[in-house]
């Protein structure tokens, strides 16, 4: 396997070649915020947290979905990079209806540990308040609109890894947001198997198992990598 | 010309009010009024959650007894969810309802009302707060502190935080009791009987001495009480059916299940105030006026079933009568059920039950509609949902303890004004400060939570108004 070096931060670093700025960054022992991405799950650059910079580039980049190549200098936390992120986080805040006092992923939401990582302690942006429904109709779940972030994490795993593609993208814009089947509701969808992988990766508490109340939601966003693990190398590191 | 005088704000009492002394031409009292001036809006912005959500939204409403609408909604989540909660999580419940009584009524009494009582009515407003007391009696302000804390303790304990704690669950709670904080209770209890213990003696020092006058016109008017009892008719706060007794000592309604509630409890509104006006169906608006709360609790039942609690409930009945009419007893009625938590919470602690692991009941949704009942520190509190077949909520109705003494409160307040504002009031005079006071004292006496009762936000400042017949404002006060 042939390996590229280039600098994250002035530090010089190696990877296998075909890895991307993000796993640059992790061997440079760098971390920066990521939600939308998920190892074992194809990245799609959605969150826009992870950009760096590229000296010689005039545009920022997702780390996650840009490919390294040699002699590459990257920069993570230069001033602009530091107040994008959080001006990427408040904005979430402001899109969506994220009330934390409540939700079931209070303590246990990445949402969260995001705006405490890039320092977030209100918003510039003002609240848009988007009328949002929860999606009940499935029997074991649930799907509260309002806290979504739109990350497309339950897209990727139910197609990638449970192959039943419950899950997609609807409407442009701030009607944007995530459908089941062909925008059903959820209930309705018989390619849903009830794995409830969707409710593991979710990030925040917009998908969560109907019994949980208050801050009860578990997350087990390692499982993707997992399964892929076990699915394409025979490992199963859980074991 | 008439004149109105307008207290406004209303201090020492959680939540925003304001009160209005109505004078006519002569400068006569004809009307007085308490506004609850905020709004939240609770009951229409939940439509559309999942109900499993409701202990968590609804404990929001209130920082200072979120616990009881924590375990009224847990408890219209054990209905939706038809399931029979364990034995263990029926009686932490009743722990922690206990510590929130206690914790409650020692802020109420220690905080918000003794300085009235020990540093006096005329005393300076300035002063005449916790921090006066501090200075004035500086091991009866630390013990009143520390029997709160007692009880916030219990709280964190069990529920992992003292404020806002989302422990009970739809079928039942989330964890048993530890023997850590099993032992801390025990631990902290001689402490805690010894404080009320302190507050009771001293308390009754006062009533036969300087309190004498406020007894008679703080409030004292026959209504209906009306509270949860067990089925033997004993002190209840959490389960039980409802009973409402008059002031002559008959039993007006008994077994009442919080089910039919609607048919025995009406809501008026008018249009001065944001906090509605519950009333005793079968009687009609405004003579249905009953009163909730510690006072009414003591009144409804028989006994109390704890033996230093009921020695202290014939004392105060001894006092005030079989049924105490008079809303100043309520400061009395605190300091008894404190006595009677204190004893409860020993028992339960020391219970094994409590400690087991069993504490939660799961099923999904079995019905569409459900009423909740249990009892505030304040008193009764309902919670009617009705949840479509995902377990949304399409319609939510909380009626709250201070409502329901709405009409008492406005009652006392008038009481008061006429006891204490000179009848008729010159034109141009001043009204003096102290006697403002006193009117907010007789609010004080029901320790309304205005933020719960109209599930509104806010400080809880004063603002007292005097209007002319026209609705010109003769004098105005504000804290």
């Amino acid at each position: 396997m042939s390996v590229i070096t280039l600098s994250v931060n002035g530090k010089d670093v190696a990877i296998p070649e075909g890895g991307s700025l993000l796993e640059a960054t992790r061997a440079a022992g760098v971390e920066i915020p990521l939600l939308c991405h998920l190892d074992g799950l194809e990245p799609v650059g959605a969150c826009r947290l992870c950009l760096v910079e590229v000296e010689g580039s005039n545009r920022l980049m997702p780390a996650c979905t840009t490919a390294a190549s040699e002699g590459m200098a990257i920069h993570t936390h230069t001033h602009q990079l530091l107040d994008y992120r959080r001006m990427a986080v408040e904005l979430f805040f402001a899109e969506g209806n994220h009330i934390c006092a409540f939700c079931v992923a209070n303590g246990n939401c990445e949402l969260q540990n995001v705006a405490v990582q890039v320092g977030m302690d209100h918003s510039r942006f003002p609240y848009q308040y988007p009328q949002r429904v929860v999606d009940a109709s499935h029997p074991l779940f649930a799907i509260d609109h309002n806290r979504c972030i739109l990350c497309t994490r339950c897209v990727r795993v139910c197609d990638e890894i449970e192959g039943a593609h419950v899950w997609d993208v609807g409407s442009r814009g701030s009607h944007c947001h995530i459908v089941a089947g062909l925008d059903q509701p959820w209930g309705e969808v018989d390619a849903c198997t009830n794995c409830g992988k969707c409710v593991d990766v979710c990030p925040t508490g917009a998908i969560f198992h109907k019994e949980d109340t208050t801050a009860e939601k578990l997350r087990h966003s390692d499982r993707p990598a997992l399964l892929k693990a076990a699915r394409d190398e025979h490992v199963w590191r859980n074991q | 010309m008439t004149r109105t005088v307008v207290i406004d704000p209303v201090t020492r009492i959680e939540g925003h009010a304001k009160i209005t002394l109505h004078l006519d031409a002569a400068g006569h009292l004809i009307d007085t009024r308490f506004h609850v001036v905020e709004y939240r809006g609770f009951e229409k912005f939940c439509e559309g959650r999942p109900f499993t959500e409701m202990a968590g939204i609804t404990a929001r409403i209130c920082g200072i007894c979120p616990v009881s609408h924590l375990l009224c909604a847990a408890k219209t989540g054990d209905k939706l969810l038809a399931v029979e909660i364990p034995p263990a999580a029926d009686k932490l419940r009743r722990l922690l309802n206990l510590a929130q009584l206690t914790q409650s009524h020692a802020l109420s009494f220690f905080h918000l009302s003794s300085p009235d009582f020990l540093l006096g009515w005329e005393s300076d407003p300035a002063k005449r707060n916790v921090f006066g007391l501090m200075a004035a009696d500086p091991n009866l302000a630390r013990a009143g502190i520390r029997l709160r804390q007692f009880g916030q303790q219990i709280l964190e304990l069990l529920g992992g935080r003292k404020i806002h704690a989302a422990w009970a669950v739809p079928g039942g709670v989330r964890t048993p009791l530890s023997v850590e904080a099993r032992d801390w209770i025990l631990d902290r209890l001689p402490e805690a009987k010894a404080t009320i213990t302190l507050a009771l003696g001293l308390y009754k020092t006062l009533l036969d001495g300087p309190l004498r006058k406020e007894q008679r016109v703080f409030g004292d008017f026959p209504s209906l009480f009306m509270g949860l009892v067990t089925p033997d008719g004993s002190w209840e706060h959490i389960d039980g059916m409802l009973r409402f007794r008059a002031p002559d000592g008959t039993i007006v309604a008994d077994g009442l299940s919080e089910d039919d509630y609607a048919s025995f409890l009406g809501e008026a509104v008018e249009p001065w105030s944001y906090l509605k006006f519950p009333y005793y169906k079968p009687l009609g608006y405004p003579d249905g006026i009953y009163r909730v709360g510690p006072l009414a609790r003591l009144n409804v039942c028989d006994s109390i079933g704890t033996p230093w609690a009921d020695r202290e409930l014939e004392e105060l009945r001894d006092r005030s009568g079989r049924v105490a009419t008079s809303s100043f007893a309520y400061h009395h009625a605190r300091l008894v059920e404190i006595v009677a938590c204190l004893e409860a919470i020993e028992q339960l602690v020391n219970d094994p039950e409590c400690r087991k692991s069993r504490v939660r009941s799961r099923a999904s949704l079995n019905r569409n509609e459900a009423v909740g009942v249990s009892e505030a520190p304040r008193g009764t509190l309902f919670h009617h949902y009705q949840v479509n077949d995902d377990g949304l909520l399409t319609r939510v109705n909380l009626i709250i303890a201070t409502g329901q003494n709405n009409l008492a409160m406005n009652k006392t307040v008038h009481q008061i004004a006429r006891e204490y504002i000179p009848d008729p009031v010159p034109a141009g005079t001043e009204i003096p400060e102290a006697m403002l006071n006193r009117v907010e004292a007789g609010i004080r006496c029901f320790d309304p939570c205005l933020s719960c009762s109209t599930h509104a936000a806010g400080q809880m400042p004063l603002h007292l108004q005097l209007l002319a017949a026209d609705g010109q404002i003769l004098a105005e006060r504000r804290r």
